[in-house]
């Protein structure tokens, strides 16, 4: 007998062993990393969970989710969707809506930065993300390039500022002001819609891209062209981490984690030469983010809410994956923590953290419509028509205006 | 009717006797089905569901069978959008000028090759046919970097070329930007051109190959020069690979995809209207906008506009290639 029970337990184990959950979850990079420091922690609390990790590069993991949303087929329990997504996705009817039981998430959405909790919301008040980090918008620029010029980063602070200190830094250093002046066109556009609007439509639903909210932003965007202060290099080509290296321009509005990108690949050479300050005229904006969803066909809904809560909610988990990827956290409590505070040494020891979690406390909450999409693609439209082609702004608005009509349908 | 001859009793019929007919008659099928099931899978079935498709409005992220039917309505919207009356303004100034000089460089190249480079034939193939195996999306990040504004190698050879005498008159002299609505087809069309000039160079050698050497040895003797021999005989016995080859630069260059999207980051950069085509509108209508109803619409239009244009083709090439006339 005496040998009987320690197989008999053993048996037991290999039971439990054999009616492990399987947890799929479907992610980008490099959200991966993060999960992988954050899963045994889960297993800890839940050791009969396998969590099975999906990764793929953004654009393919987007498609095969929609894909997989279409059919109903090979869904994962989990999937995160980045912010550009999510909109789309939560139009849709694929997701759980997690302000319903068991989930009751409403009770959670104090606990995040707000602006994210309105982006996974549907038009019918549907909430199918958790928000996982978030991107606040910051103006970066080359203190060593300002210095030459000799401009006061202050007195950027204003458009019409950051145009005229421009001219002088063209002028002094040679350098361009900015990459491509239609940055500086899109700040304005998403950073000036009215709160819970979408920022092309109004809350009725009308088409409002001719307003003068959208002419000022093409105006400016315009002034920078024609007087020849950008460098007309698209994001994420050679030539724009070549122009980081060699501050060959002075200035780069982005999310907070462009950060990391300059210090680890795009230009570590440059460290120290970089400041940080909130964009103009107190304009909040945000660059990119994640949320983690269920979808509808998940069998294991349950323990998938259970890593959700775990990953979102958590203030340890947030930390965490702050520290390894360096993912600005979505939860509030997190921003508390002390590594907030401490000096980034790529700013010159600026304690930027703050000045980022103070703008992403700011960002307007804006209300997602199922044309942002399209709208978004015939505005950059019009807009390459104004700075390249020299097409009369009200103009391009009128016929942007009426190509957005005809596509709601 | 007993198919299994008449002497023999039912009794006596053994397994292997029902094995050996079984293989008899169904063998031939069985063999030959993996490509019908694979076909009816992946050919005949998604064709008849995109036109099936083409009459509903759906949105994918919606569920499978979530879709409406609309009738005619995203024909209508197709053929009115002044979107889609770009890209395929875009696919056909494409497909002329990434086409034309495909053709018009691979038929002489391959009449060098095969008149001149002797044993060296093979290997010079082989380097012009490199790209045609090269996957496209590499090519175009290579191009994406060669075409860069100021440091690109294109625009550096340019800018060289620009202090020669003469040639200088014709060359900008400014850094050209090549993602711009107005230039970026050219662009397109050079990596197009650079791509499968050597495909076509294979083709048309093949055929120079097929021709038989006595009409050469009888034109020489007749004191034709390389220059007439190339003229009067290669072109003419050319033809029905002519034919064929436009035929299949027509079909490719319609649904030209690939290179586009790459160079354009996907439908990211500011140029997109001006260079991307009918099927990345087609594509970018289905999986950035999830209007699956009205991208099958596309489908559909750019099939027939297709099937039309290898309609024309025929009618001017083929009875020629034929030898009808």
């Amino acid at each position: 007998m005496k040998r009987v029970i320690p197989l008999l337990l053993l048996v037991l184990a290999g039971l439990g062993l054999a009616q492990k959950t399987t947890l799929t979850v479907a992610v980008f990079p490099n959200l991966d990393d993060a999960l992988k420091v954050l899963i045994p922690a889960f297993n800890k609390k839940f050791p009969n969970v396998e969590v099975k990790l999906v990764v793929q590069q953004y654009g393919d993991h987007h498609n095969a989710l929609t894909t997989a949303l279409a059919t109903g087929q090979g869904l994962p329990d989990v999937a995160a969707i980045e912010v550009g997504f999510i909109g789309r996705f939560a139009e849709g009817q694929g997701f759980e809506d997690l302000n319903k039981a068991p989930y009751n998430a409403g009770q959670y959405k104090r606990l995040f930065t707000p602006y994210t909790v309105a982006q996974a919301t549907a038009s019918d008040g549907r909430f199918i993300g958790m928000p996982v980090d978030i991107g606040p918008g910051t103006f970066f620029y080359r203190i060593d390039v300002l210095q030459k010029a000799q401009v006061d980063p202050k007195n950027m602070t204003t458009w019409p500022g950051y145009i005229a200190a421009g001219r002088k830094i063209k002028a002094t250093t040679g350098s361009f002001l900015i990459a491509d002046a239609a940055d500086v066109a899109w700040i304005n556009i998403l950073a000036t819609a009215p709160t819970n609007n979408s920022p092309y439509f109004d809350e009725k639903g009308n088409v409002v891209v001719d307003s003068p909210r959208f002419v000022r932003a093409f105006e400016l965007a315009k002034n920078i062209r024609t007087a020849g202060l950008d460098a007309k290099i698209g994001a994420w080509t050679n030539e724009w981490y070549d122009a980081f290296k060699k501050g060959t321009v002075a200035t780069q509005f982005s999310g907070a984690w462009l950060q990391g990108h300059l210090q680890n690949w795009m230009a570590p050479e440059t460290k120290g030469l970089w400041r940080v300050q909130q964009l103009p005229e107190g304009m909040y904006a945000s660059w990119g983010g994640s949320f983690l969803g269920i979808p509808s066909t998940s069998k294991n809904k349950a323990m998938a809410w259970e890593l959700l809560k775990f990953l979102t909610t958590s203030k340890e988990s947030q930390i965490a994956a702050f520290k390894t990827i360096g993912a600005f956290p979505a939860l509030l409590a997190a921003q508390e923590d002390p590594a907030f505070e401490e000096q980034v040494e790529f700013l010159g020891g600026q304690k930027a953290r703050v000045l980022w979690r103070d703008a992403a406390r700011r960002v307007k909450p804006l209300k997602a419509n199922k044309y942002d999409r399209i709208a978004f693609e015939i505005v950059s439209t019009a807009l390459s028509q104004v700075l390249n082609e020299g097409k009369d702004i009200p103009a391009a608005l009128a016929e942007a205006k009426q190509l957005i009509q005809r596509r709601m349908r | 009717m007993r198919k299994n001859g008449s002497s023999a009793s039912p009794h006596t019929v053994t397994l292997a006797m029902r094995w050996s007919n079984f293989q008899r008659r169904y063998a031939p099928y069985i063999f030959i089905s993996p490509f019908f099931i694979l076909f009816l899978i992946f050919g005949l079935y998604p064709t008849l569901f995109s036109l099936y498709m083409s009459f509903q409005s759906w949105t994918p992220t919606d569920g499978w069978g979530r879709w409406k039917f609309v009738g005619l309505e995203n024909y209508t919207f197709t053929l009115t959008d002044p979107m889609f009356w770009r890209a395929m303004w875009n696919t056909v100034w494409l497909g002329i000028f990434s086409g034309l000089p495909q053709h018009l460089i691979a038929i002489p190249l391959a009449f060098v090759i095969h008149m001149v480079l002797g044993r060296f034939k093979t290997l010079a193939t082989a380097v012009y046919f490199l790209p045609y195996i090269t996957s496209s999306v590499a090519i175009a990040l290579i191009f994406n970097t060669l075409f860069a504004t100021n440091n690109g190698v294109i625009n550096l050879v340019i800018a060289q070329l620009n202090t020669w005498p003469v040639l200088g008159w014709f060359l900008p002299d400014e850094n050209i930007n090549w993602f711009l609505n107005s230039t970026i087809k050219y662009g397109i069309a050079m990596v197009v051109v650079w791509q499968f000039t050597g495909w076509n160079t294979l083709l048309y050698l093949s055929a120079i190959q097929a021709i038989p050497k006595d009409l050469y040895e009888a034109a020489a003797v007749d004191g034709a020069n390389r220059y007439q021999q190339f003229r009067y005989i290669t072109l003419p016995m050319l033809r029905p690979m002519m034919f064929f080859a436009v035929s299949l630069t027509i079909i490719g260059n319609m649904q030209l995809f690939e290179q586009p999207f790459v160079l354009l980051n996907g439908g990211t950069s500011a140029a997109t209207q001006g260079g991307q085509t009918a099927a990345m509108y087609m594509y970018r209508t289905a999986f950035e906008w999830l209007e699956m109803g009205t991208a099958a619409s596309i489908a559909w239009v750019l099939f027939i506009f297709i099937g039309i244009l290898t309609y024309l083709n025929n009618l001017i090439f083929g009875r020629t290639a034929r030898g009808e006339v």
